[in-house]
């Protein structure tokens, strides 16, 4: 039994080999682009998974377009816009910065600031409150030297 | 009033955040605007899936407006529209069939030609044949040409070889009625 289990843990990284044959490269920088194309392009279908994670048969589909599109020595815009293309700016993990996506970026960049802004405003309030205090407290003794 | 402003504001924010997911709740995450809307069906050339020697290309759409459907013998959902789709077809609207298969391999998958045809015969003579002819796409690289992410899909092309809609999912008599019918009957003219 123990050793039935060598053997076929032994054997796991073979299956790991063959999978990654399914899309096999000459170029090492080809490989790179593919891998990195497949993990940033977001899978029509099952919304939330790249084509890399997703098995649905769009995303194995275009995952085959991207194999072929990279071997012909595509750059890494070519394919992205050849995606988005046909499936709009969905495709890509990356929004472009237009009209509709402009509260996306601004909305971060407004709490940020909102949240300097109260600190500051904060910051300034209990100074105040502070040297008021301190004041009190010094007429106090004053009162008391007298 | 810096009392009253400390009463709205969470108010205020309670119920932005509540339309918000409120609208969320009716938003449907499939539905967005194909990239090609008002643009030429793109270039093919395919055979006819029940006969190899007839080639088809973009040229079937010029002068009739056409609706184009995705399907395949495999997908529940496309058996489930085909009576419709055979309705529409016999109120005279022109339906052309997008057909691919599941498997994919060079010589179409792990079913035969002969296999595939003889699917579909059984298919449409079971559940009405709505299709003029079907357009097979045999390695679904036409399916990604149009931004189709599964079947059934349904474009409406229009004279001029444009699609002018795209519809995911099935095509039933709501949908028909609320997104097709009225831009069809525009296109087909008075």
């Amino acid at each position: 039994m123990r050793a039935l289990m060598i053997v076929v843990l032994l054997l796991l990284p073979a299956l790991a080999f063959a999978a990654e044959e399914r899309y096999p490269f000459d170029d090492p920088a080809k490989r790179v682009l593919f891998v990195e194309l497949t993990e940033e392009l977001r899978c029509p279908k099952c919304q939330n998974q790249n084509i890399a994670d997703s098995n649905a048969m769009v995303a194995e589909d275009l995952k085959r377009k991207v194999y072929q599109l990279v071997q012909e020595g595509q750059s890494k815009s070519e394919v992205v816009d050849y995606m988005k293309l046909r499936y709009g700016d969905f495709v890509y993990y990356q929004p472009p910065l237009n009209l509709i996506t402009l509260s996306l970026w601004l909305l971060p960049l407004a709490f940020v600031l909102l949240a300097v802004v109260v600190l500051v405003k904060k910051r300034k309030r209990s100074k105040e409150t502070n040297a008021h205090d301190l004041l009190a407290e010094a007429e106090e003794w004053l009162e008391k030297d007298k | 009033m810096k009392r009253i402003g400390l009463f709205l504001l969470p108010l205020a924010l309670f119920l932005f955040v509540t339309l918000f997911l409120l609208q969320g709740l009716y938003s449907d995450p499939r539905e967005r605007e194909s990239s090609l809307l008002e643009r030429q069906v793109p270039a093919f050339t395919l055979p006819d899936v029940m006969d190899e020697t007839t080639q088809y290309n973009a040229q079937v759409f010029q002068g009739q407006v056409t609706l184009l459907n995705v399907w395949g013998t495999w997908c529940v959902t496309c058996a489930i529209e085909l009576p419709f789709l055979t309705q529409l077809k016999e109120q005279g609207v022109r339906i052309v069939g997008l057909y691919y298969e599941q498997d994919l391999d060079p010589d179409f998958g792990g079913k035969s030609l002969p296999q595939i045809q003889q699917s579909i015969r059984d298919k449409l003579s079971q559940l009405g044949d709505p299709y003029e002819f079907n357009i097979f796409d045999v390695s679904r690289d036409y399916s990604i040409d149009l931004g189709v992410t599964g079947a059934p899909e349904t474009f409406l092309i229009d004279r001029e070889g444009r699609i002018r809609l795209h519809h995911v999912g099935d095509l039933n008599p709501r949908i028909w009625e609320q997104k097709f019918l009225p831009l069809y009957q525009e296109l087909m003219g008075p």
